[in-house]
């Protein structure tokens, strides 16, 4: 079975929640620990949300100087399926393995809702499950989610395919081009602020048109990576 | 026992919202002469022995790596602090 470890730093919310979709998905969750150096073998590993080091200093900043990082960032370059949820996105921006930061919301605010998205690119390791341009709905929840980089990043992310989600109806927190979540040139690592792994489960996810809390369009991230893991 | 001071200010460019919130905070109370209000980050580094350019070196090596993030903020000064015996 395909094992999916899932890092669990100080301060974090959604590991969790991303340990049960990783196994609603048909793989098997191995917890990580942040302090260990070892990935015990895993065929892709999720960052989760939440507020790991309380954001002292800046989001996901200390976090993405762990011990553990060290081996995520060798084993991103050697091909890892990596996905940063939230705190996991602002911890690979931290890591250099995607580019670009993550800032305040322009409002000021905490936002949380349930977002729709589009997926713009589908041939990451987290989004081959979808066909282009679908668009999603998960919740989204966050304080310092706004996405920025200078023009240049932006167009090369834009002109490359890189943009792998993009806000639908609203511009949450402000994030240029409505980026929502990104990926690396070879397209194993992926970030996204949204959650995902709140949209798993019937009974528990975003309201459908169909029934209230029905949603589960996250899922099929947690399955890409399985495909990706088999087609490896 | 010797510090360095080293201030991170949010890039120019990039909305401070922090920044925009203390701004009008400020109009709020009248205080109409401060017209907008930036907001950034002062770190104090303890040091047991003396400053040298070395240190100093260090110090600015660690400001740029890991006490800002230069993508959306830049380092604005590394320096000794004078009188911290006061």
């Amino acid at each position: 079975m395909t094992r999916v470890g899932v890092v669990t730093f100080p301060g974090s919310l959604d590991d969790g929640d991303a340990r049960r979709a990783v196994r609603l998905a048909g793989a098997e969750p191995v917890r990580l620990w942040h302090g260990d150096h070892d990935l015990q073998g895993v065929d892709a590993v999720v960052l989760p949300g939440g507020f790991s080091y309380g954001d002292y200093l800046r989001c996901g900043a200390i976090a993405a100087r762990s011990p553990i990082m060290t081996e995520i960032v060798a084993a991103a370059d050697a091909g890892l399926p990596v996905l940063g949820i939230c705190n996991g996105f602002q911890m690979l921006t931290e890591a250099h393995l995607l580019p670009g930061g993550l800032v305040r919301n322009d409002h000021g605010a905490f936002v949380c809702r349930d977002q729709r998205l589009r997926v713009e690119q589908t041939s990451t390791a987290w989004t081959n499950a979808f066909s282009a341009g679908e668009e999603i709905v998960v919740p989204l929840k966050n304080g310092e989610g706004g996405y920025v980089a200078d023009a240049d990043t932006v167009a090369r992310l834009e002109g490359e395919g890189r943009v792998v989600f993009r806000y639908l109806d609203v511009d949450p927190n402000g994030s240029v081009n409505r980026i929502a979540g990104i990926a690396n040139e070879r397209g194993n690592v992926v970030g996204l602020m949204p959650h995902p792994e709140h949209a798993v489960e019937p009974g528990f996810g975003p309201d459908t048109r169909l029934a209230m809390r029905s949603g589960v369009d996250g899922l099929r991230i947690f399955r890409s990576a399985l495909e990706a893991v088999l087609a490896a | 026992m010797p510090v360095i001071v080293v201030e991170v200010m949010p890039k120019a460019e990039l909305l401070d919202p922090q920044g925009k919130a203390v701004a009008g905070a400020l109009q709020r109370l009248g205080r109409s002469a401060f017209s907008g209000v930036r907001v950034g980050k002062r770190f104090e580094l303890h040091v047991d022995g003396p400053v040298t350019d070395a240190l100093l070196a260090d110090a600015r090596e660690v400001a740029e790596t890991l006490l800002a993030n230069l993508v959306i903020e830049d380092v604005v000064s590394v320096r000794e602090l004078e009188d911290v015996e006061a």
